[in-house]
């Protein structure tokens, strides 16, 4: 059992079943799909309170969406914590600027790779509350369900993807 | 359902930091934390993200209808529009390839070291969702609404009982990871 702990990687189907049943769990115990880009908007909701309260009191989308301390907002630091205890358990935990993949296409400066991170992650967030749900939840929860937004999100997720990788690293890094 | 259990915030929210942790272990031992696992699944070398993803909603869908008929769980989802799922959808797309992460993968690829995701990723992440919570109020006018869809879910769009469409559903997601597994992706 704890041989199965701090092994590096588990098989992604037995990592993606169990996934599923937490899904299921979820759902539940909480009433409420697993997912996490709405944790986000919560975060940076109470964080710039701090700095415009009216700005988010007025504010249209932080009242269909609170910025609280709640079940949304907090799955975001257990993943981290999840993540770190596994990273731990294994040895596999280590700080790193620059993934290897991008640093030998496009070099080992962590100002680019930062640049370009800080875009994706804009373009991540406001695609997924966009879309109402990311690669949880609705490329796993939603589509689970059956969910027709859900699946044709899921499909454009991976069509968008595949044409930003391949422009990436098949033509403007080749 | 066990709606007092839903009612008890404090509960929910104890419930909430221990589902994360318990998805974080899983994703980052399955892999898809790591920066070049989501680029080899995009660039479609490496078919470690659609094995899990797939998995997971294979049991999650058998689960889920099999606690909805025992009146345990209902439906959480939402009408969805060609302005709103399609074009949030690429949106999305385009800033996953960019960052190499996903709003779950960030997080966990945080936890085990990944700086860029730290500053770079969860930075961005928190810029976007402010960016997103200004332009809102335009969108919910227009675009998120244009062409919606006619049917919430599959069974109800084909008017037929779930189980006519999880059973091929699961089927055929089943065969395509078989034919993964036989092509050695």
């Amino acid at each position: 059992m704890l041989d199965y702990v701090t092994q590096v990687s588990w098989s992604p189907y037995i990592a993606g079943a169990g996934i599923g049943i937490l899904a299921c769990l979820c759902f539940l115990l909480s009433d409420r799909p697993l997912g996490c880009s709405t944790g986000y908007v919560k975060i940076s909701g109470l964080i710039e309170r701090t700095i415009r309260q009216d700005m988010v009191e007025r504010n249209e989308y932080y009242h269909v969406i609170r910025p609280a301390i709640d079940w949304q907002l907090v799955i975001v630091p257990g993943i981290i914590i999840g993540a770190f205890l596994s990273a731990l358990l294994s040895g596999s935990f280590q700080l790193v600027w620059v993934p290897a993949l991008w640093g030998d296409t496009f070099g080992y400066s962590p100002a680019l790779r930062i640049i370009v991170a800080v875009t994706g992650g804009i373009l991540l967030e406001t695609g997924a509350r966009w879309a109402g749900g990311c690669t949880s939840g609705h490329g796993i929860s939603g589509t689970l369900q059956l969910s027709c937004a859900s699946i044709v999100a899921a499909v454009c997720f991976f069509i968008g993807g595949i044409a930003m990788a391949v422009l990436l690293f098949r033509i403007i890094g080749l | 359902m066990l709606t007092a259990l839903h009612r008890q915030t404090k509960t929910q929210i104890v419930l909430g930091l221990l589902i994360g942790i318990a998805f974080g272990f899983l994703l980052q031992k399955s892999g898809v934390t790591s920066y070049s696992v989501v680029i080899g699944q995009l660039l479609l070398t490496d078919f470690t993200v659609l094995k899990m993803m797939l998995s997971a909603v294979m049991v999650g869908m058998i689960g889920f209808h099999l606690l909805k008929r025992m009146g345990l769980v209902q439906l959480h989802v939402a009408t969805g529009s060609v302005g709103s799922s399609l074009t949030g959808g690429i949106i999305f797309g385009l800033g996953f390839a960019l960052l190499g992460y996903c709003p779950g993968t960030v997080a966990g690829a945080v936890g085990q070291g990944a700086l860029d995701a730290l500053f770079g990723g969860f930075l961005g992440m928190l810029i976007g969702a402010g960016l997103f919570a200004r332009i809102y109020p335009v969108l919910n006018s227009g675009i998120l609404h244009k062409g919606e869809f006619p049917a919430k879910t599959l069974p109800q769009l084909l008017q037929v009982n779930e189980w006519l469409v999880i059973i091929p559903v699961v089927a055929l997601v089943a065969g395509f990871l078989l034919l993964l597994e036989y092509l050695g992706l």
